[in-house]
């Protein structure tokens, strides 16, 4: 593999990853107080969705003129990245509340429990559409992620061997640790994630238009390069603002 | 036909997210790009001003709610 196809896998991998674990936080919350069979269906009715969604939308998006694609593709990855850039720096500078898979895991349990008790083996509708919501909502924005990436590259295998690897992944260690998995840094996920999605989306979108870059590929590494700084100089900045706006208000 | 505006809804809510000037500027950037190229200007620095220029306003809006009391 050269470094553009790992850097396709490394990024649907990183993006997967942070989907997943919410995904996970729902259907553990669901399979613990609902009871596994219905959560199990849900998971297995939205994975099967999706299945299909990829089947249906994937072949269409490959047949499409390569620049039309770049356009609509890098605008679309471009809006996305940096929603979740802008989101990733509140987040780190604390304009926004990290988010805690805990507390998620807490209040959707205590939902579920509150909607009544479940016969012991019959089909419990409430459990099942709340797993297949959370699994194909969080499914979505990964299959947006594996076509997107994969299309452009004109190899969608190996941007869905990126998510496998982290639904794999999250899975092993979800079954392993048994509890929502607040360790992982999704934060810092997001992040990295913002920062490949606006890189890309920047550089598709510009070729897309039919303008060339200034030294062709290598122009990746400078968005990227520009992106990371804007990023970290964004969170330092209202990292400060945020710190003294508080000892204002408790001074 | 309520799960079918929910799925809407949510793809609204994915794509365009939290600020819906990040995607009009997107969309705008794109489009002058595109139109600047179309009439022999081609300029790749277009769509990252408008795009950086986006996102430090919306950090700026999202900063300034954030102090107001």
């Amino acid at each position: 593999m050269n470094g553009s196809a790992w850097g396709l896998v490394i990024a649907t991998f990183l993006a997967s990853a942070v989907e997943t674990v919410e995904a996970f936080t729902i259907v553990l919350a669901v399979g613990i107080t609902r009871g596994w069979k219905s959560a199990l269906l849900g998971v297995g009715a939205a994975l099967a969705l999706l299945v299909a969604l990829v089947v249906l939308i994937g072949p269409g998006l490959l047949a499409i003129p390569i620049n039309t694609l770049r356009l609509v593709v890098g605008g679309l990855l471009l809006i996305f990245g940096l929603q979740w850039l802008r989101k990733a720096i509140l987040r780190a500078s604390g304009l926004k509340a990290i988010h805690d898979e805990v507390a998620i895991f807490a209040r959707e349990a205590a939902e579920l429990r509150e909607h009544g008790p479940v016969v012991p083996g019959a089909f419990d509708a409430y459990g099942f559409s709340l797993a297949f919501k959370g699994v194909f909502l969080e499914g979505f924005e990964v299959i947006f992620i594996v076509l997107t990436f994969g299309a452009i590259h004109q190899s969608v295998g190996l941007a869905a061997l990126g998510a496998l690897l982290a639904v794999i992944a999250v899975i092993v260690i979800g079954f392993i640790v048994r509890a929502p998995l607040s360790k992982v840094p999704e934060n810092l996920l997001k992040f990295i994630v913002g920062i490949v999605a606006t890189t890309f989306g920047i550089f598709w979108g510009v070729e897309g238009a039919g303008v060339d870059w200034p030294g062709n590929d290598l122009a990746i590494v400078g968005i990227l390069a520009f992106t990371l700084l804007f990023s970290l100089a964004a969170v330092a900045y209202l990292k400060a603002k945020v710190e003294s706006h508080s000892a204002v208000v408790s001074a | 036909m309520k799960g079918i505006k929910a799925f809407f809804a949510f793809v609204y809510d994915f794509i365009v997210g939290d600020d819906w000037r990040l995607a009009l500027a997107v969309v705008l950037g794109l489009a002058l790009t595109w139109g600047l190229n179309s009439a022999g200007y081609p300029m790749w620095w277009v769509l990252p001003i408008v795009s950086f220029g986006a996102l430090a306003w919306s950090l700026r809006r999202a900063l300034q709610s954030h102090d107001r009391p």
